[in-house]
This record gives structure tokens, C-alpha cells and sequence, in this order.
């Protein structure tokens, strides 16, 4: 494993990179095909940009239309050091920030070029006609999000990665217009097709029409986003999987910082057996809404009727300095620690109140409406409450997968020639992301990064020609995905790919969720192998081999039973608390995590070693020159 | 390259507008009709004399003819290329709650408007231009006398009022709509065109509903 | 509480379809529509039979992918929702509730109600960008765009693509989405030059999709998820007859 991170100075390696990539004479490029799976920002944006160069392109979604991927439903901003509000923020800063978030277990050379592009992407992003919010005078607006004690947050209402989403799915759609990329929508990549060591194309299954397909590259980027889904009720769009970065994963490509998952404090609460999501609520809303539970335990009394001198803002009281707006983590972790104490409200007793009756008395309703307006009709529309007279009530819920297919700082995975962008890739967000950094990453991968990390990769392709779908190697995994698709329908048992999918999910909520013990995870390893078992015995997919979302959800489980072990050996080898990654065994007596740097600052990178084999663990010693590890504090 | 559907659209809102300028003017001659005994005669009569022996008003009426049939022949073309877009039908329809009644009816609307077109023609129109009609004191063609004739009886009045309020829902959604395939687009002047429209609607419709009334009551 | 529902089943593009009857029992009033459906599909799962195929995705109303006609009505009884943020505390025990697909021919039917709504993408195709290439944007703060034309972009750009204006209309027009991007991009700076070029082309996109003509219903905004404005289809008429005026 070398990450190849360039020479020089920490400030200076990105552009010394830049400056020394191999390029690819324009009349050659045509000659090189790409293909692209997945077409939310990193795909769309990083498809956009190589077709622009003049590259073929193909690129693959399983959704209806690009426009659909889930990076539409990132809510609260995108962060960019622009120090437009002259609040002290440079590229240093939001560096800093970035790795001391992911709780120093992140690489330096990739953040620093993270923060380094993040100011391009705004300029970018208002070229291509996203209408970012904007002040009186004309300039652009920021808000502050957590984790950060600067304003440097681009925002568009709650829309913000619609917004710039469909900023890239535009240019895309310009690409498609000009010939330069052929879309494949309602497709999903089945298996990846490795050549000599390369990665050299896909095996897709039409979902419409069934046809099983080959197609060939000189390269392939796999943008698909994370795997949060796994748990079943998360934020995360019921289609997001796994599959795609698994099925890599098995053919050679290692798979990183797997058990690091996010778990995003403001979401929805569960209410129901048959809930099939649980919807998030913007973090931004920690900007003006402060978090509470009864002083009691057990309180039924509404929220409304709780007097002040009875209410536990407990962020406020446990980290003053941060207050609501503390990380991720760190508030998910509060959160669960009050519920679980007994303090939680609502029907099921598992949420905490999120109260904007102070803002509002302070700042009017008209503004806050003006900020949040949309969010608080999204809330009534699920709820049927007015959070404009009451708290809204909230939960945490799995959100953002910071583990993904292992990259060096060009984005390539262990495959030559396989390249992973975004929430797919184990990334710059170490062992928990900061808000409206995801965006920020997806685009970056895509827009900046990517264009010239993959032709110095091309660069040495030229002379391949043509690549053959001809080649025994389609053909063997051309088997192997039909094998696989008639063993699911040849199950014929009498239970649900759902059912697996929602047992998995509550087993590793309480196994392998905010809080994790040895006892815990091997236990779950146990049951996770028990319910693979059963899988396999007791599943049934009704309909044909056309259009059926059962076979769609049942091919996606298969992976998520598979991936869900690793991720409770990846969780159990690692014996420290880091970020995302909490193990009960190694808490400070006040309940905060502690980081292990003596023995656990790398990254845990898995090789797949075969079916039902242990896998191997490799690891990518981390080193920090620019900053000092730090125990993170936000009190 | 021109949009097929909005060119359509344009020529719909054109000839509909002219329509809508051409009702003020003949709305202009009938009010006379309101005025005291032998002076609405005269007056009546002098008016459509006005009319009939104007170049301008010839060119105008020709305008009209064409206006007439372009709208017509528009809104069969529209017509049919709407049903054509929207395919198969939904077993359950419930859709009409999101709209008003007239703006998913302006086809039935102006069936009833052009049928009594029709039968307004050959009364009125044909009457004076292709037919000997007696003269009145001053000289000119006493299309007075004819319209009272008409509207003596009660059925033709009816008739009448049916299309006036077919013509008053037409307007209604036609007027603004004009504007909308014109591009008015800002909220300040939607507002005036809507306000506008309603004003128009009102004045056009109660007119041209009064005046057969009152001419079978107090004439007849 | 138990419903009665009359689903649309259709094999594919090409063969005839009908109502199908299911009786479902114990929804929960804090069931989401597609949870609901979801519940169906799990049953007949059991049963061994071919689930009803729906869109769906987010589930949070904002990716577009969910969409059908509910008792007649593009996503359901209430207004400005989409189907996935419809919960069944809006119907009652009892009820019989008829579930289709969006129709227009532009929206062909690939399986029960499931549909193709790719035209939408081959309009944005024809122009619905601006010919930014990547990498050399100008700084953001270079061109001030004031706030009251950055919101309207925004409320016009908020478009989710999920199609409900084009199945509500009796028209089956799509003028509420094209306009809904034109007008998005007509409003700022960074679009208004290609302006002209981008309102024709993409109207003529629109026609050759087989969309039917916009008489003004306004049903759209009615239903429209984001509540986009009809105002949009003025701007954009505003925009075309501009383009036809000023062109050589």
C-alpha cells in the first residue's frame, strides 16, 4: 500500500502534484473510454469534467434520471474558506478543523488539498448558476456549522446539495447533448472486470429490461456513495448500497476505516415497526435551536409544559465553549447517553427536544422562517406538528459512511485503474466528517481532483487500444452475476429481502452502532454470520427477471451481510475510541472517547481474502507533521 | 426554430385579444340600444351605418372574419394534439380539484360561443349586409327595428344570455391567459392584467346581458 | 385501519393494463404512503406473488423519484407533497384509495407504476445549463447578485423533476418544468447569455417529447411539490417571444 503522497511542503503538494501530472495529448483522449458509476456530485461532476476534456464517458445510475442521487438531499451547505465574513478562517484553519473533526485519523496531505480546492468549488458552483443565498448587497452569504467556530458555510435554503447537484447534473447533460458521455440510467454495476491486475470495465444489469451488459474502460471510477443504508433506517435514500464498492472490494480493491459511521444527531425518531426511513433534519438547525431534555426521568408531561428551571440543555452544559453546535459525534453520543438514561421524550421515549422558542422570541419568526422554512414544512409534513410552537423532537440516526474503498492521494484504489470518489472512498474525513464537508468532498473528488489524477493514470494506457468485451475475463464475470442472480431467485423460501435487511440493520444498531464492546461485536459477528445463513435458505424474490425491486433489494443485502462482518472486525481490532468509533472499553471517567495515538494512529485498510476467510488487516501508518495530536475538546 | 406548441399558443392569444377589442366596439354600438325610444333608433342606426361604410372598420372587419376562424381552427389544433399528448386515460380522475371549472372547459365554452356565432351571423349580420332592409327616417338601414324584433321573443333571449355567460367564463381565463403567452410575467403587472381582466370580463358580460333584457322588457 | 385499495398493474411498456384489488389491514395512521405500500409488497412477498413495482428513493421529498396518481390526484390528496411525504393520517379507516401511474405519452409505463420520465432529461439536455466547463470560474464574489434575484432563482431552481405537473395537467403539458429551469437561469448573471438560445431550444425539446400545449390551468403549481410558480411559464414566454423578437 503506497499512498503516494507528493513531495514537498504540506501547502505546496497539491499543486507540485498538478504540476508534474502526466497529460494526454487532446487528439489521444478520444481514444480512451472512462466509465463512471454513480451520478451524484463526485460521479456527475467528475464524468462533467472528464468529458469536457474530451474523454469518452459512460456513466451508470440506477435511478430513473442522474438527478435523482442522494447527494440531492444534503440540506445544509457546503464549507469553503473564503473568510468572506473576515473571521479569521484560511486554508490552515479549515484544515485543522477537518482533521481535528475526524479525530486525527485522517491523511494530512489530502485534507490540506480538501481545504486547498474547497474555495474554487464555490466559484465554480455560482458559475454554473447555483443561487447560493445571498446578502442585501449582492455578496454571498455564509452561516457557521458544527464543529467549526467560523462562518464558513455556503448555503442555498435547505437545498443546498440539490442545488449543486443539479449544477453537475447539468453539465453532465451537457456532456450527454455534445456525444461525449453516454448515460446509463436505470442501470446497476453487478461486478467489476479486473484485466491483467487493471481494472478494464463493468458487468451492469439493465433494471428495465433485465439484459445483463459488458462494457469496457481504460478506466473506472466508482462514485456510489457510502453504505449508511446498512442499518435500514438511516438518512440515507432506500436505493444507496454497498454493492458497487463491495463487489470491488472482493476482486481486490481494500476497503478502509469500514465501522467509521457517522451518526448524525438531528434526525427524525423512529415511531413505528414499519418505518422505512429516518429523515433528516439539517444540522444548521443547531445554529438557532437549542437542545433539551426533561430534568427528569420518565417525564411525560408535554415539552410545552416543562418550565425552563426543569429543562437539561445538555450540550450547553457539558461543552460550553461549542454549546449546540458540537460535533456530530460528540452530540449523537450526548444524545443517546440522555435517552438512555431515561430522559428521552415522545410515544417511544427515544428522542430529545430540539427548541427554537428562544430564537424565535429573539430574532422573530419571519427570520428564522426565512432560514429554516422549508425544513420546518418538511418536519410538520411528517409529523403534523408546528415546530413553530413546539420543540421538534429528534434522534440520532446513521448518516455518513467516513469508511469506503482504500485511496492513495489519487484517488485510486489497490486495483490500478479502479478509482473511488467521494462518500465511496474512505476519505478526508478520518473517523467523523464535519458538517457540509461531504458536499465539499464529493465535488472536489469530482471537479478538481479526479481530472487530473485520472489522465496521469490514462497517460500510461495509451497504447492498450480497444478494450476487447470479448475477453475471458467478461465472460467469467459475466457467470458469476448470472450465478448469483439465479441463486437468489432459486431460494424460494418464504421471507422478505426487507426482513433481512431491517434485522441486520437493529443488530447493528445495538452492536456496532454509537457504542461498540468486544463483547458486543463478537457476539454480532456470530449473528450476522447465523443471519447470512438463513439468508440464504429462507428469502424469497417473487416475479421475474425484468423489472423486480426485490431481486434489486436482495442483491444489495447479500453485500450489506457480508460488509457488516467486516464491519464488526474492522470496530473490534481497533481498541481505542476515535471519532464515529466509540468502544465502551476505552472511555475517560467523565464518558469521553479516548483516542489511542500510540498504538492506532493508522488507517485500518481490509483485504479480501475469499469466501468465508478471515480478512487481512493492513495498515497505513498515519504521520503528522504540520499539526499535533491533540485530544479533541469542544468543552 | 420555433416552438410548434407556443407558436400555436401566440396565434390563440392574438386572435383571442382582437376578439376581446372587437367585443368593445360592438358592445359600444349596442349600448345605444339602452338609450330612450326613437333616439336608440336613430342613434342605432347611424352607428352601424358608421360602421358598415368605413374602409377602416372594412379592413377591421376583415381582421375579424380571420380572427374568427383562426381561433377556431388554433384551438381544434391544440385540441387535438392535447389529447394526443396526454395518452391514455386515468381510471379515477380527480385532477379538476387543482383548477378552475373555465379553464379546463374554455373548448366546450367556445363551442357554445361559436354556435351562437352562428345564429347571431345569419340574424344580424347577413340581414344587413345581404338583404334589403327598409330605411329609417334619416337614410340609414334600420337595423333597429330587426333587433327589437328578436329579442321579443323570450327563447331568443335566453339563447343569448347562455352565450354571454359562456362568453363571460371564456373571457375570464382567456384574457389572462393571453397574457401569460404574451410573457407578462412580473408580479406587479399580473396583478393588473388580472385585475384588468376581471374589470373587462364584468363590463363585456353585463352589457351585452343587459341589453337584450331590458330591450324585451321595455321595447317589445 | 384496514383499506381497500385498486392498484395498476402493468407488465411492460407495450401490454394493456388494469386495476388490481388488494384489502390491507392494521396501516398505522403514522405510516407514510410508501410505507404502506411497502407493507403490501412484504405481504405478497410471502404469498409468493410478483410485488406491485413502484419509484421511489429519498423518501424525504426531495429527489423526485416517487410520484403517482392517488385517488385521482398527482401525488395524493394534499397539496404541494410529494407521495413519499403523504402520510395515511390522511385517509381513514375504510377507505378505498385507486393508485396509478402518471400518465401522458411522454411518460411511457415500464411496470405497474413505474415510469419513464427521461424526457425530462433530454430537455434539460437541450439547454437547461450554463456552458460553465470546470476549472476556470471566476472568483464567486466578482459578480454581486442581489439577494431578492438570488431567492427567486432559487425558488425556480428547486425544481425536483418528479413530474406531477406534467401528470396533473390535462394537457399533459410540461411548460412547469421547462419554464422552471429557464427562469432559473434567466435570472442570473452567469445565465443570461445564453439566454436566448437556451429558451428555444429547450421549448422545442419540449415539443418533440410529445408534451401537449400549457392553456393556463395552473393545476401544476397546485400539486408541484415545491411549489414552483406558475410564473415561471410566463417568464418563459416572456423569454421566448424576446428570443423570437430580437433574433436575426
Amino acid at each position: 500500500m503506497n499512498a503516494k503522497i507528493p513531495e514537498g511542503k504540506l501547502s505546496e503538494k497539491w499543486s507540485n502534484y498538478k504540476s508534474h501530472a502526466k497529460l494526454v495529448n487532446p487528439a489521444n483522449r478520444k481514444k480512451l473510454d472512462i466509465i463512471v458509476v454513480g451520478t451524484g456530485l463526485a460521479g456527475a461532476s467528475c464524468a462533467a469534467s472528464l468529458a469536457e476534456q474530451g474523454y469518452n464517458v459512460k456513466s451508470f445510475c440506477f435511478q430513473d434520471t442522474p438527478r435523482r442521487a442522494h447527494s440531492v438531499a444534503a440540506q445544509g451547505g457546503v464549507n469553503a474558506c473564503k473568510n468572506y465574513k473576515n473571521d479569521g478562517d484560511s486554508v490552515y484553519r479549515m484544515f485543522y478543523d477537518t482533521i481535528k473533526g475526524g479525530d486525527f485519523r485522517s491523511r494530512e496531505a489530502n485534507v490540506y488539498r480538501l481545504a486547498e480546492c474547497s474555495a474554487n468549488l464555490i466559484d465554480q458552483a455560482v458559475a454554473q448558476g447555483v443561487p447560493f443565498a445571498r446578502e442585501y448587497g449582492g455578496y454571498l452569504n455564509n452561516r457557521s456549522f458544527g464543529g467549526v467556530q467560523v462562518s464558513r458555510t455556503f448555503y442555498a435554503r435547505g437545498q443546498t446539495g440539490q442545488q449543486l447537484l443539479l449544477g453537475s447534473y447539468q453539465a453532465l447533460m451537457r456532456q450527454v447533448a455534445a456525444g461525449r458521455i453516454q448515460l446509463f440510467s436505470r442501470h446497476e454495476m453487478l461486478e467489476l472486470v479486473v484485466i491483467d491486475g487493471k481494472a478494464r470495465g463493468i458487468i451492469s444489469r439493465d433494471l428495465e429490461t433485465g439484459e445483463i451488459e459488458r462494457h469496457s474502460a481504460h478506466a473506472v471510477v466508482l462514485a456510489t456513495g457510502g453504505y449508511g443504508k446498512i442499518y435500514y433506517l438511516s438518512t440515507l435514500a432506500m436505493g444507496c448500497n454497498g454493492s458497487a464498492i463491495w463487489r470491488a472490494h472482493k476482486k481486490g480493491a481494500y476497503m478502509a476505516g469500514v465501522s467509521w459511521i457517522q451518526v448524525h444527531p438531528t434526525s427524525l425518531p423512529q415511531h413505528g415497526e414499519h418505518q422505512s426511513k429516518l429523515t433528516l433534519m439539517s444540522e444548521s438547525l443547531r445554529n438557532d435551536g437549542r437542545i433539551w431534555v426533561p430534568k427528569k426521568q420518565n417525564d411525560t408531561r408535554h415539552p410545552n409544559d416543562i418550565p425552563e428551571e426543569e429543562r437539561d440543555y445538555y450540550l450547553e452544559r457539558r461543552y460550553p465553549s461549542f454549546g449546540n453546535l458540537a460535533p456530530r459525534d460528540i452530540s449523537s453520543r450526548a444524545a443517546k447517553e440522555r435517552i438512555d438514561a431515561g430522559h428521552g421524550v415522545g410515544e417511544m421515549k427515544n428522542a430529545v427536544c430540539l427548541d427554537f422558542s428562544k430564537a424565535i422570541r429573539e430574532q422573530g419568526k419571519d427570520k428564522i422562517e426565512e432560514k429554516y422554512g422549508n425544513l420546518f414544512r418538511m418536519y410538520e409534513k411528517i409529523t403534523g406538528i408546528n415546530a413553530y410552537t413546539e420543540p421538534m423532537l429528534i434522534s440520532p440516526s446513521a448518516h455518513f459512511t467516513m469508511g469506503g474503498l482504500w485511496v492513495d492521494y489519487e484517488l485510486m484504489t489497490t486495483i490500478p485503474g479502479l478509482f473511488a470518489l467521494g462518500e465511496a472512498n474512505f476519505g478526508d474525513h478520518g473517523a467523523n466528517r464535519l458538517g457540509a464537508n461531504s458536499l465539499l468532498q464529493a465535488c472536489v473528488d469530482g471537479y478538481f481532483i479526479a481530472p487530473y489524477t485520472i489522465p496521469n493514470y490514462l497517460a500510461g494506457e495509451l497504447k492498450t487500444g480497444k478494450i476487447d468485451v470479448k475477453d475471458p475475463a467478461f465472460d467469467f464475470a459475466e457467470r458469476k452475476v448470472r450465478r448469483q442472480l439465479g441463486d437468489l431467485m432459486h431460494i424460494q423460501g418464504h421471507l422478505s429481502a426487507d426482513y433481512f435487511h431491517k434485522t441486520l440493520g437493529k443488530l447493528l444498531y445495538d452492536k456496532c452502532g454509537l457504542s461498540r464492546s468486544k463483547e458486543g461485536l463478537e457476539e454480532a459477528i456470530k449473528e450476522i454470520k447465523m443471519l447470512r445463513e438463513r439468508f440464504y435458505k429462507e428469502l424469497r424474490i417473487p416475479g421475474d427477471g425484468k423489472v423486480n425491486s426485490e431481486l434489486e433489494k436482495a442483491g444489495r443485502v447479500a453485500d450489506y451481510l457480508e460488509l457488516g462482518e467486516l464491519m464488526c472486525y474492522d470496530a473490534l481490532t481497533r481498541n481505542e475510541s476515535c471519532g464515529a468509533h466509540f468502544r465502551e472499553e476505552y472511555q475517560t471517567p467523565d464518558g469521553e472517547a479516548l483516542r489511542d495515538d500510540q498504538n492506532f494512529c493508522f488507517v485500518s485498510a481490509w483485504e479480501y481474502k475469499g469466501k468465508d476467510a478471515e480478512e487481512e488487516l493492513h495498515k497505513e501508518p498515519l504521520e503528522f507533521t504540520e499539526v499535533e495530536l491533540a485530544v479533541r475538546s469542544y468543552k | 426554430m420555433k416552438s410548434a406548441t407556443h407558436q400555436r399558443k401566440l396565434w390563440m392569444a392574438g386572435t383571442g385579444l382582437f376578439l376581446c377589442f372587437f367585443l368593445v366596439i360592438h358592445l359600444l354600438g349596442n349600448i345605444q340600444l339602452l338609450l330612450p325610444g326613437e333616439e336608440a333608433k336613430q342613434q342605432f342606426n347611424w352607428y352601424s351605418h358608421l360602421l358598415a361604410g368605413n374602409i377602416i372598420i372594412e379592413v377591421i372587419a376583415y381582421v375579424l372574419y380571420a380572427s374568427i376562424i383562426g381561433h377556431v381552427v388554433y384551438a381544434l389544433v391544440v385540441t387535438r394534439k392535447n389529447k394526443l399528448a396526454s395518452g391514455k386515460k386515468y381510471k379515477y380522475d380527480r385532477r379538476s380539484s387543482a383548477s378552475t371549472w373555465q379553464s379546463r372547459n374554455m373548448g366546450l365554452l367556445g363551442t357554445i360561443i361559436f354556435a351562437f356565432l352562428v345564429i347571431h351571423f345569419k340574424d344580424f349580420w347577413y340581414q344587413y349586409k345581404f338583404t334589403t332592409l327598409p330605411l329609417d327616417e334619416k337614410g340609414n338601414k334600420d337595423l333597429y327595428t330587426v333587433v327589437v324584433a328578436a329579442y321579443k321573443e323570450w327563447w331568443y333571449v335566453v339563447m343569448y344570455e347562455v352565450a354571454m355567460i359562456a362568453l363571460g367564463f371564456h373571457l375570464l381565463h382567456g384574457f389572462f391567459s393571453a397574457g401569460r403567452t404574451l410573457g407578462v410575467y412580473h408580479p406587479k403587472y399580473i396583478r393588473w392584467v388580472k385585475v384588468a381582466g376581471w374589470a373587462y370580463t364584468g363590463i363585456i358580460t353585463i352589457g351585452f346581458m343587459l341589453i337584450p333584457v331590458y330591450v324585451h322588457f321595455t321595447k317589445a | 385501519m384496514k383499506l381497500y385499495l385498486k392498484i395498476w398493474r402493468q407488465e411492460d411498456r407495450t401490454s394493456y393494463g388494469k386495476l388490481a384489488d388488494y384489502t390491507l389491514d392494521n396501516v398505522s395512521e403514522h405510516m407514510s404512503f410508501l410505507e404502506m405500500l411497502d407493507m403490501l409488497n412484504e405481504a405478497l412477498v410471502e404469498k409468493g406473488e410478483r410485488v406491485v413495482e413502484f419509484d421511489h428513493d429519498c423518501r424525504e421529498g426531495i429527489c423526485g423519484q416517487c410520484g403517482v396518481m392517488i385517488n385521482g390526484r398527482a401525488h395524493g390528496p394534499l397539496s404541494n407533497t410529494t407521495t413519499c411525504q403523504l402520510h395515511m393520517r390522511s385517509f381513514k379507516d375504510g377507505d378505498t384509495i385507486y393508485i396509478e401511474p402518471f400518465r401522458a405519452t411522454a411518460f411511457p409505463i415500464i411496470r405497474d407504476l413505474k415510469i419513464d420520465r427521461t424526457s425530462f432529461d433530454r430537455i434539460i439536455a437541450a439547454g437547461g445549463f450554463i456552458s460553465a466547463s470546470t476549472g476556470q470560474a471566476p472568483e464567486a464574489n466578482s459578480i454581486p447578485i442581489n439577494h431578492e434575484t438570488a431567492e427567486a432563482a432559487f425558488d425556480s431552481a428547486a425544481c425536483i423533476g418528479c413530474g406531477a405537473c406534467v401528470a396533473t395537467c390535462k394537457n399533459s403539458s410540461a411548460a412547469l418544468f421547462t419554464s422552471a429551469k429557464v427562469a432559473h437561469l434567466a435570472l442570473l448573471p452567469q445565465g443570461k447569455e445564453e439566454a436566448r438560445t437556451r429558451v428555444k431550444s429547450m421549448m422545442n425539446q419540449m415539443d418533440s417529447e410529445g408534451f401537449g400545449h400549457c392553456t393556463n390551468t395552473e393545476a401544476c403549481e397546485v400539486e408541484c411539490p415545491q411549489e414552483i410558480s406558475v410564473l415561471n411559464i410566463a417568464r418563459m414566454n416572456y423569454e421566448y417571444n424576446k428570443s423570437r423578437i430580437l433574433e436575426k
